[in-house]
């Protein structure tokens, strides 16, 4: 589904069935250096099963055009305007909130952030491989700037658990590591440096969880190494409402490693 | 942390049995998978949930093979099909039709060449081929209605280098995909992806199993090549109805060929590899580096030996100084040129006939990448119905014959083609 937004084209995945904007929607909103097809199970489940889904390319991202937003609230309301121009939990015309945000890694952040400055339209919001905040490290900021390669293959490395990184896809026949590898080789030259340098920069998400007005879901992965799950806790610690669920042995890159309990979490919070 | 190739050779794609603990891949020899219930069987259908349904879609013994050659390839997966023949054809049967147009290689495997030049022009595909050396015979064949460039890394029968960088790059400078058939090279040798290629096909049936007792082969996917931008594959880019409207490229950026190629072409065309046979085929990639080290210390061997030998015109092998495509071999395979080559005796049919009979080690069989060394003599078996000028044109001499080299002792393989060569040189 192509939309205008700021006078850009933007691209949003819609799960396989039209939109309908009288449905409640869900959004998921990718990470840093990725794109819409991280969510294709589950964005297509959502979709099948009585929700609008937008599934999005971030800006210069996949196929959405321009240049990468360079923070997290400059993300935060572009989701919002993203609402406002497909018409998706419109409190004019509808009673309820009825927007779902599901974020991972820079999306939660992006989650976070919206639900926090335009609270009007959002039902929940769910964060996964998430820590507030999410300080990026030289090591992989220099890279990212002047060696992208070099910092793609350390994000691959760190975001796949032991047991993903050997592999066992459950999605038959993919190698998780190769996959993951290309989505961020595709990627515009200079759009991973943006991305981890908003997520650095992201300085009040604590002040944003506590002030959070509606219901959150978080779901890490016991052997996450580039969001800790200790980070995870700390910021459920301060979150009003929120269920925390932990995967087992999954890494940062839980909707690969473990695609079916990522779903199954969501669909407990949200439906 | 990411694992070496020797370690990936035995390790990607399985994860022990959570069930028993199983440490070599179970065989899953079954055609089909209980649901858990009507939700779950309704998502696996509609990719809500991933899965297995049938076995000649997907099969977990299938999967570990797949997902392993494509860990070794580094690309982004995998179909394991019946065979390598079935695998250039699910290849170019997902991204063309009726009215499109190949240009091959024509240095390629006579069951390649029949497929593209005899049998696929029946379906309205027909295929130009060139001199893989000459990049603007490459050029000038490409039309609008051109959908995909394809060669062997190593061709046939001379062992014709194809220089992947040069030749991906005029492909993707038409928004065409350069797909290789890798057989002779294995990933141990050469990984096509890193010097441009997009699709990768093997037939598993020789090095990749090794052990000459299953025919299978393997599909990869680079997942780097962009058909939306290329626009010239709506098989990729477009709904299908057949299958529930889907945009393949939409609904994944790196892997597009993949579902479609399984989701159609695996499903309709029905050519699946037996989950026995993806069994078979994981316990010959578990020693492919080790197998293949020892195929390329012998073939050194046998080379050196063959050039210095009286009997023997000529050995066409890429490590030589003389071979056309020497530089490029230095630069593409610095691990070596493969394990099988052609070497030709100074008499004709008939010398190639005694040599033949006179072996004891080699055997003599229409093969190649198995452990054991083979040997065939085209003038008297393949091409036994061409005269002797048919056959130089074709770039085989009367005295030519081919060997694949095996894992036995270098000493032992060389006593015997002396065996042989004596023989032939009597002729």
């Amino acid at each position: 589904m192509q939309i205008e937004i700021n006078g850009q084209a933007a691209y949003a995945y819609t799960g396989g069935k039209p939109f309908d904007a009288s449905l409640p929607c869900v959004v998921f909103i990718h990470g840093a250096q990725n794109d819409h097809s991280v969510w294709g199970l589950q964005s297509r489940w959502f979709a099948h099963h009585g929700f609008a889904v937008l599934a999005v390319d971030l800006p210069g991202h996949g196929r959405s055009a321009g240049s990468p937003l360079p923070s997290i609230e400059d993300l935060a309301d572009w989701i919002e305007l993203l609402l406002e121009r497909v018409g998706a939990g419109d409190t004019a015309n509808f009673a309820a909130k009825t927007v779902s945000l599901v974020g991972h890694s820079m999306g939660s952040l992006t989650a976070l952030e919206c639900a926090f400055r335009h609270p009007a339209r959002i039902a929940r919001i769910a964060m996964i491989g998430t820590a507030v905040p999410m300080p990026v490290s030289d090591v992989l900021l220099g890279p990212a700037k002047d060696n992208e390669p070099k910092a793609i293959a350390m994000i691959n490395s760190w975001s796949h658990s032991p047991r993903g990184t050997v592999g066992g896809n459950t999605v038959p026949g993919m190698w998780m590591l190769g996959a993951a590898r290309r989505l961020m080789e595709r990627q515009k030259p200079g759009v991973l440096h943006n991305d981890l340098a908003a997520c650095n920069a992201y300085g009040h998400g604590m002040e944003a969880a506590a002030a959070l007005a509606c219901p959150a879901l978080i779901i890490s992965g016991s052997r996450d190494m580039m969001t800790h799950p200790k980070a995870a806790a700390k910021l459920a610690a301060v979150i009003k409402d929120v269920r925390s669920v932990s995967l087992d042995g999954a890494g940062h890159a839980l909707m690969a490693e473990q695609p079916d309990a990522v779903l199954d979490a969501l669909r407990a919070f949200i439906v | 942390m990411t694992y070496n190739f020797d370690t990936l050779a035995l390790h990607a794609g399985q994860v022990p049995d959570e069930t028993f603990g199983a440490r070599a891949t179970p065989i899953y020899l079954t055609t089909s998978f209980v649901f858990k219930d009507s939700d779950q069987a309704a998502a696996l259908f509609n990719m809500e949930r991933a899965g297995h349904v049938y076995s000649r879609i997907s099969n977990p013994t299938n999967a570990v093979l797949e997902e392993r050659i494509a860990a070794l390839e580094g690309g982004v997966g995998a179909i394991a099909v019946a065979s390598g023949q079935a695998a250039m054809h699910l290849a170019i049967a997902t991204l063309m039709g009726a009215g499109s147009h190949i240009v091959a290689s024509r240095s390629l495997y006579g069951g390649s060449h029949n497929l593209l030049d005899y049998t696929l022009p029946r379906f309205g595909i027909t295929t130009t081929f060139v001199d893989p050396r000459d990049l603007d015979a490459w050029r000038t064949a490409i039309r609008a209605e051109t959908r995909l460039l394809f060669g062997e890394t190593l061709g046939n029968p001379g062992l014709d280098v194809l220089d992947i960088p040069r030749v991906a790059a005029l492909a993707h400078e038409h928004g065409l995909p350069l797909m290789v058939d890798s057989t002779f090279t294995t990933p141990w040798l050469m990984r096509p992806f890193d010097h441009g290629a997009d699709l990768i096909f093997h037939s598993a049936t020789k090095f990749l199993g090794g052990h000459g007792v299953a025919i299978g082969g393997l599909l990869v996917d680079g997942g780097s090549f962009d058909w939306d931008k290329s626009g010239k594959f709506p098989t990729l880019t477009e709904p299908y109805e057949g299958f529930h409207g889907m945009d393949f490229s939409e609904e994944s950026t790196v892997a597009a060929f993949l579902l479609r190629a399984r989701r159609e072409g695996l499903r309709d065309f029905g050519a699946c590899m037996s989950p026995m046979t993806a069994f078979q085929l994981l316990q010959g990639v578990e020693t492919l580096p080790l197998r293949m080290e020892r195929h390329i210390a012998n073939t050194r061997q046998a080379v050196a030996h063959l050039v210095k030998h009286e009997a023997v015109a000529g050995v066409g092998y890429p490590e030589l100084d003389n071979h056309p495509d020497h530089a490029l071999a230095q630069k593409l395979l610095p691990r070596g040129a493969g394990s099988v080559f052609s070497f030709t005796l100074k008499g004709g049919r008939a010398a190639g006939r005694k040599f033949i009979e006179a072996l004891r080690v080699f055997s003599h069989l229409a093969n190649v990448g198995d452990a054991k060394s083979l040997v065939i003599h085209p003038a008297s078996t393949t091409h036994f119905r061409m005269s002797d000028a048919a056959l130089v044109a074709a770039g085989i001499h009367p005295g030519t014959i081919r060997l694949s080299i095996g894992l036995e002792d270098a000493g032992d393989l060389i006593e015997d083609l002396n065996r042989g060569l004596a023989a032939a040189a009597k002729a």
